[in-house]
């Protein structure tokens, strides 16, 4: 676009070899990122693939197990948050941390703010200095303005502000447009052509391609945790990077599936909420697998929970067998035969404190008891059975499912609602955070499931496992559903085209 | 799946009910009961007397009505500070209904039904408005008794028929009195419906994780508003015990009863964050607060040392698995 000033060509923010580890997980496996003086650098990578993990490292929240960060070529070690503010990088969360009950100047100040030779603030000179950093960025702010009384964009700006009050040399921007309106996007890109021309270097997040395209300078394309590649963006295209976001090699083999599917189960007609998502409809048969893809904040999770009795909908048909169903809680929904695995495991799904058994038994009571009153031996009979069918790993069925790792403990929440003998299982993003051994267990048990006539709906972010587990995909974007897929259609590129909102149709690419 | 090799057989339970009877709180709160017991029969050559020891009942067991129901409501992560001013308000109302000419089972029936009321006036506040308990609570504490105030001002209801004075005074057996017969009648069966009901469950699994309880089908709000109904109720049979055995009304009634009600329910072992404790726990923690006060009376103590005392029990009883583990770590250390 413009010319560059000379020193572009050195980075002044470099990852080297960075590796962090987590129990059970290796969310970065060396990965190299650069960022340029006076140029947006756009991180670009599906859920998971160790954005935001990345973004801690550089802001010092967490540290790497292994590689190097330099800082214009000194390496650093960056151990707490202040290190990170003292070597002039600064970040723009997606929810921003600031204080609604504090004004503008001091919520740009705090932490920081000037002093006067006694120890206390400098209030003058906080609203003058605040006053000349909104003024660069040109917001309309009153710095004595209380920040609950302002608009998201507003407090993007004073997020901004905040940032810059540091001297910062890094900003980074972690979806920054997520929560914007049209106009309040655009004013972002002026902004960021104003610190570029500063000769700040700019870390850009963001799933949306047309922003990306419109103001990158670079790319580093992530997957999995593993550096794919990275270049100048006026070198690739569209198809391009999906490419080199999603075309992976095939490390987990899929339970083969012989899909046989029956009659409809459940049908869902025009499902809309105020503010998450609007006009849900299709039709689930019995022993298919549906999986639904989006982008995270896309909806899915939202719609599951409404049709589980959760959350109300303000319209929306619900039939099951053909016959109009009203779900108000949850306790409809597991009468009517749709169970719910969530994905927060631990504070929706397991009961963490109650012992295996009593999670297993605890919607199936009715069943266990005799007008009433507790059965415990009939209880461990039930949980027994569906514990060994999920080959659950613990050392007795009285120990508190707190102390049992991620997969087993998303073992047990599967074999609660099992033991309900449930028509619709619906899996929100059931293999998330657990081990390969248990992810495998998970997935050949949905074809089991499937293959005995319960019908499941998985919401999932990866991309392998929609594709390799799902008869037929539904995906979501921005609470609708943005296509329906399902035979040759289900690739990669075809999921993150809907999901993403890229209408142009792909180009015939030579390999 | 069918992998039946690598299955390995998980046991039910890895210790005994024997093994774990001994190493529960339950345990250790009865052993402190009996130590009680015994210092106070060489204290005292009073003590050891079976109509000494049936007064001093009186002590706990109206706390102890409210107290299971209160152990419900804990474990299920709320509480009802207002219990105390519900005795106030249905003792009030049982002694207006007394000057219109009302007769003993006019006047139970009042009794238990304003207890009601009062407890389904919190439940709305806390299930159906989502507010929390204990500001309700404390709020309706001030209402309740602020009526009773109004009504009565510094004036006392009295002149209760005397059929009515059985349920405060009366004698089953020998000793044994109409409160005590009470007592373990609603023991039991709070115990039954804690430990062993579908009920009971729930109440435990909303207590450990209201979300993931509601998760699991669990109806969260109606199970809450029972045990506000429960709680309210047993205020009133606490009311109807206590102004029986009393006689009269004033608006002063079982003032600051809550607070030892709370404190009993959680020296009985009950989780104040919810989501722990038992029934047995409870019953042994009445007779030790009833045993503790009998014995300091004995010794000619005045009251405001016994509340000292008191309180010292309560946070000496629940430091003390806690200075026993920090005790354990530093000398493995």
């Amino acid at each position: 676009m413009t010319q560059r000033p000379a020193l572009a060509n050195v980075p002044v923010v470099s990852l080297d070899e960075i590796t962090k580890t987590f129990p059970g997980v290796k969310a970065l496996d060396q990965v190299k990122l650069d960022l340029y003086p006076g140029q947006v650098t756009a991180l670009v990578g599906e859920n998971g693939a160790g954005k935001s993990t990345t973004v801690k490292i550089l802001t010092g929240i967490y540290q790497p197990n292994g590689g190097t960060i330099r800082i214009n070529g000194e390496p650093v070690t960056l151990n707490t948050p202040d290190d990170a503010s003292a070597a002039g990088i600064t970040a723009i969360h997606q929810e921003t941390v600031l204080f609604d009950e504090l004004s503008v100047a001091e919520n740009i100040y705090i932490g920081h703010a000037p002093r006067t030779r006694w120890g206390l603030i400098d209030r003058a000179e906080m609203h003058r200095a605040a006053r000349l950093l909104l003024d660069e960025i040109g917001a309309p702010l009153s710095t004595s303005a209380q920040l609950r009384d302002l608009g998201i964009a507003s407090k993007h700006l004073v997020a901004i502000a905040r940032a810059l009050s540091v001297d910062a040399r890094v900003v980074i921007m972690d979806e920054p447009t997520a929560a914007l309106s049209h106009k309040e996007i655009e004013e972002l890109y002026e902004l960021v052509e104003k610190l570029k021309s500063q000769g700040k270097a700019i870390l850009f997040i963001s799933h949306k391609f047309d922003e990306i395209f419109r103001i990158a300078d670079r790319y580093t394309v992530f997957r999995d945790g593993a550096f794919v590649g990275d270049g100048r963006i006026a070198d690739i295209d569209e198809d391009g990077l999906v490419k080199m976001m999603v075309g992976r090699s095939v490390d987990h083999i899929f339970p083969e599936r012989d899909p046989v599917v029956g009659e409809d189960v459940l049908q869902v007609v025009g499902y809309e909420h105020p503010t998450e998502f609007a006009d849900i409809g299709f039709t689930l048969k019995r022993g298919e697998i549906l999986g639904f893809y989006g982008l995270v904040g896309a909806g899915r999770s939202e719609f599951m929970q409404s049709l589980f009795g959760i959350t109300k909908p303000s319209k929306g048909v619900t039939k099951i067998n053909g016959k109009i169903r009203i779900i108000r809680s949850p306790a409809d929904a597991v009468g009517n035969g749709i169970v719910y695995v969530p994905e927060d495991r631990g504070k929706q799904g397991a009961v963490i404190g109650l012992p295996i058994f009593q999670n297993i038994t605890l919607p199936s009571l009715g069943r266990t008891s005799r007008s009433g009153f507790l059965q415990l031996a009939e209880e461990f009979k039930l949980a027994r059975q569906y514990a060994e069918r999920l080959d659950l790993r613990a050392a007795s069925l009285d120990q508190d499912v707190g102390n049992l790792s991620g997969g087993n403990q998303q073992k047990v929440v599967i074999a609660k609602w099992l033991a309900t003998q449930p028509q619709v299982i619906i899996l929100d993003e059931p293999t998330k955070g657990i081990d390969i051994g248990s992810k495998a267990a998970v997935h050949e048990f949905m074809v089991e499931l499937a293959s005995q006539g319960l019908s499941v709906i998985m919401v999932s972010s990866e991309i392998p496992e929609v594709i390799g587990m799902s008869d037929r995909v539904i995906v979501m974007r921005d609470g609708r559903i943005a296509a329906e897929v399902s035979g040759d259609d289900l690739t990669p590129e075809t999921l993150v085209r809907h999901a993403a909102g890229i209408t142009a149709a792909p180009q015939p690419q030579e390999a | 799946m069918t992998d039946t090799a690598s299955q390995r057989y998980i046991p039910n339970r890895l210790h005994s009910r024997a093994h774990r009877t001994i190493r529960s709180w339950e345990a250790l709160l009865l052993a402190v009961a009996i130590a009680i017991f015994i210092v106070n029969s060489f204290a005292s050559p009073y003590f050891l007397n079976a109509w000494n020891l049936s007064d001093a009942t009186f002590n706990f067991t109206e706390k102890a009505m409210i107290a299971f129901a209160m152990a419900m409501l804990i474990i299920a992560g709320e509480i009802d500070l207002s219990v105390a001013s519900i005795i106030a308000l249905a003792s009030t109302a049982m002694g207006l209904a007394l000057q219109y000419g009302a007769g003993t089972p006019e006047l139970v029936v009042i009794g238990l039904t304003v207890g009601l009321l009062c407890g389904a006036f919190n439940a709305v506040f806390v299930t159906v408005l989502g507010l929390p308990s204990i500001v309700v609570t404390i709020g309706t504490m001030s209402l309740f008794r602020g009526i009773s105030y109004i009504i009565l001002g510094d004036d006392a209801f009295r002149g209760y028929p005397a059929s009515f004075s059985w349920f405060g005074q009366g004698y089953i057996y020998w000793v044994f009195t109409v409160e005590m017969l009470l007592f373990v009648i609603i023991a039991v069966v709070y115990g039954v419906v804690l430990h062993k009901t579908n009920f009971g469950r729930a109440v435990y699994a909303i207590g450990n994780n209201p979300t993931g309880a509601l998760f699991s089908g669990i109806r969260v709000q109606r199970v809450k508003f029972i045990l506000f109904l429960l709680t309210g109720l047993m205020s009133g049979v606490a009311a109807v015990c206590l102004t029986s055995r009393l006689g009269s009304t004033r608006p002063s009634i079982a003032t600051g009863m809550e607070l030892e009600v709370v404190t009993m329910v959680v020296l009985g072992g009950v989780n104040i964050l919810g989501g722990s404790g038992s029934i047995p726990g409870v019953v042994i923690a009445a007779f030790v607060m009833g045993l503790v006060t009998f014995g300091l009376g004995l010794l000619n103590v005045p009251g405001i040392v016994m509340s000292i005392f008191i309180g010292l029990l309560l946070i000496g009883v629940i430091a003390l698995p806690r200075l026993w583990t920090m005790a354990v770590r530093r000398r493995k250390a």
